[in-house]
């Protein structure tokens, strides 16, 4: 009894609190004592868990349940936006895991979408006069489309990892260079500057995708089975992402980021866990340079350049470094915007859709990408989930203010 | 012979220019520790004032030279004023990233600018030559008969772009300005302790490094050809050049301009003859190249300060 008295002192000193640790409740602290509490997690298991609080799982449920709906909700060209939307998160979170959980930035992303896209459209496409085409099945193609970015990711790596900081950005920028001049004259995979060749042809399964199916009375447009599919490699991969990001794996990328030398004194293995993160970000990024191509129909070899790098670099920051679901709604964000400035163009008078006027509305566009990228890390570096993180704490908060 | 020798004298010239666009990046480096991406959009933003005072105004060449200087200088002071200064203690990957948002706004803005006209600064060399050893062809500008055909703007870029690069050399070493400037990027506390305006000091390097790469975006575009607005992008060969040079060398920055001037003239006259299958414009590849072999043996650059890091 004496002992036992001892025991709960020790683990109030230790904050280890063995009686709440019961089998029944599984680390989770009861409803009735937990409430109004905000989280309260009693070990290590539930605070890791991929969905921690009940909140996160409505939201994820709700999220996941209205985006599955959305094509059959919205018009067929906002499906369009949608698909694009998600094919972004995809690349986004690429980029995230190497540049805001790994800390390796990077300006080369958009090389690894066109080997993606190159790989998918080679192995998929049908051929041309000058193009190769092999005509397989997106089952075999997409994780094609992975494994070959990734593999080059792999085999780049080591020279990325010698450098550090910002030679590594002019690395990476240098790679992103020198892989569009590589894409202009492989015109057999590429069918050269100026010319560009077809896609990935949409046949899953032996299931030719372009034709139009009705289960019952739900009616499946190709935009929406497409859309579908997109939707599902996305929720696969952001899950994986996660489960990356909360394991021993995403530790040492945090580890690395925050300090590489601290990590590699404390037993991280430097050059492994950089090559790891370059080569899981050019797979995912493979994935949505397929998924890309295959939306927009044909592709050129200039197409991989810097502005598309640029581009999945804001979805990162706008979005929210280091957050998963900071990505997606970055690349919502980054896709959206310019349907929404278009919507503008009715009420403010100088800017235009054509090329006259003041402005049109894709300078338009990548200015306000240029600028926000500018207010988000020097007012919200955090991104739109910072915004979000504090709206939450306002409310967790709530009646006082910290 | 005469080939390759016109091919370095032509390389030696925009690699002084490459050397310019590079120094104005190591200032900024060595004040401020951020690798400033939105350049090349100052540059050609400057190239595009010189050519509207020149050809639309009438201003001679060098006193619109000056001034498109003096306002890029004034523009890049305020960039810094507004975009950067939030950024003091930060990382410098967020800072580079800052510059990047700007470097796409402010390229958007070159290219509204120029409207898809391509401009001339109206310099006054043109494509005169100079012949060693032969005789101008007549009525013909920028030919000579055999002997060596030397472009006056090759030879007026190395010339121009030296000399700056020497008086800001010698005004960082001798003046009392330059050492408040040096100390700044040696230790920004310590010369703040020492009653050195640590903020201004950040306010001048901006304010040099957009004289500098305005006074390039002329030397570039003083070629007798024309230039546009995409050509900006010829400034981020600059950026091989300091990494082989080293992000916080002078020195390193302007040998680094002139191995990527020289490499880049010499493969745009050689590689389409002796090596055809490395494709068109494979000479924007090569400082690349040139860079990545630097980094794998050096993993600083040349001249570069090796980062010494305590744990």
């Amino acid at each position: 009894m004496n002992l036992n008295k001892t025991q709960t002192r020790s683990d109030r000193l230790t904050g280890r609190s063995t009686h709440l640790n019961f089998e029944s409740s599984k680390g989770k602290v009861a409803r009735n004592v937990s409430r109004g509490r905000g989280k309260l997690y009693t070990s290590y298991a539930t605070n890791q868990a991929f969905l921690n609080t009940a909140p996160k799982k409505w939201w994820t449920l709700g999220f996941v349940v209205l985006t599955a709906l959305a094509p059959f909700l919205v018009p067929l060209d906002f499906t369009y936006l949608l698909t694009l939307a998600l094919i972004y998160a995809i690349g986004g979170i690429g980029l995230n895991l190497l540049s805001g959980y790994a800390g390796q930035i990077s300006l080369g992303h958009a090389f690894f979408l066109g080997l993606g896209a190159y790989t998918a459209a080679v192995f998929g496409g049908k051929p041309g006069t000058v193009t190769w085409g092999f005509e397989l099945d997106l089952a075999i193609v997409l994780p094609l489309a992975a494994i070959i970015p990734g593999i080059i990711g792999y085999l780049v790596a080591p020279l990325a990892t010698r450098v550090r900081g910002l030679y590594l950005a002019v690395l990476t920028l240098g790679l992103l260079i020198f892989g569009e001049h590589m894409f202009k004259i492989m015109v057999p995979v590429t069918g050269g500057e100026g010319m560009g060749r077809g896609v990935a042809q949409r046949t899953l399964f032996g299931v030719d995708l372009n034709a139009t199916y009705a289960i019952g009375p739900v009616i499946i447009k190709p935009e929406i089975s497409f859309y579908l599919i997109t939707f599902l490699i996305f929720a696969v991969l952001g899950v994986a992402a996660r489960n990356i990001a909360r394991s021993r794996v995403g530790r040492s990328f945090a580890a690395v980021r925050d300090r590489d030398l601290a990590a590699e004194v404390m037993g991280v293995n430097l050059m492994r866990t950089k090559t790891f993160a370059f080569a899981i970000s050019s797979a995912y990024a493979g994935v949505a340079g397929a998924l890309l191509s295959m939306l927009i129909g044909r592709i050129s070899p200039e197409q991989w350049n810097l502005f598309m790098s640029v581009d999945f670099l804001a979805v990162v920051v706008i979005g929210g470094i280091a957050t998963i679901s900071g990505t997606i709604l970055g690349a919502a964000f980054v896709v959206l915007l310019p349907r929404f400035l278009e919507l503008l163009t009715e009420y403010i008078p100088f800017i235009s859709v054509s090329s006259g006027g003041l402005i049109n509305v894709f300078q338009l566009q990548t200015i306000v990408f240029g600028i926000l990228i500018v207010i988000f890390i020097t007012l919200e570096p955090r991104g739109l989930y910072g915004i979000w993180i504090r709206i939450r704490n306002y409310f967790t908060a709530w009646p006082f203010s910290y | 012979m005469n080939a390759f020798l016109e091919a370095l004298i032509n390389g030696v010239g925009q690699g002084a220019v490459y050397a310019l666009i590079a120094v104005s990046f190591v200032i900024i480096y060595r004040a401020t520790s951020v690798l400033n991406f939105a350049q090349p959009a100052l540059m050609i933003i400057g190239t595009f004032i010189t050519s509207v005072f020149v050809i639309d105004r009438g201003f001679p060449f060098w006193l619109a030279v000056v001034l498109s200087m003096v306002i890029v200088a004034a523009f890049s002071m305020g960039i810094e004023r507004v975009a950067l200064r939030p950024m003091v203690g930060r990382d410098t990957y967020s800072a580079a990233i800052v510059t990047v948002g700007l470097f796409i706004a402010l390229l958007v803005l070159a290219f509204r600018l120029y409207a898809a006209n391509p401009r001339s600064v109206g310099d006054p060399w043109g494509l005169n030559v100079i012949c060693l050893g032969g005789t101008p062809v007549e009525g013909f500008v920028g030919g000579c008969e055999g002997g060596l055909t030397i472009y006056q703007n090759s030879v007026a870029r190395t010339v121009i772009a030296l000399i700056v690069i020497a008086a800001l050399g010698i005004w960082l070493a001798k003046s009392k300005l330059g050492l408040a400037m040096r100390a700044t990027s040696l230790d920004q506390e310590t010369a703040m302790a020492q009653g050195i305006p640590v903020g201004r000091m950040f306010s001048i390097a901006w304010g040099i490094s957009g004289a500098l790469v305005a006074l390039a975006g002329v030397l570039l575009a003083s070629s007798g050809g024309v230039v546009q607005a995409s050509d900006a992008l010829f400034a981020l060969v600059a950026l091989p050049a300091i990494i082989i040079g080293g992000l916080d060398s002078l020195k390193g920055a302007v040998l680094g301009g002139l191995i990527v001037g020289i490499a880049m003239a010499l493969t745009k006259a050689f590689q389409p003859i002796a090596l055809p299958w490395l494709g068109n414009g494979f000479s924007n590849v090569v400082p690349y190249l040139i860079m990545l072999i630097i980094l794998l043996i050096r993993p600083y650059g040349l001249f570069g300060t090796k980062e010494v890091q305590r744990v």
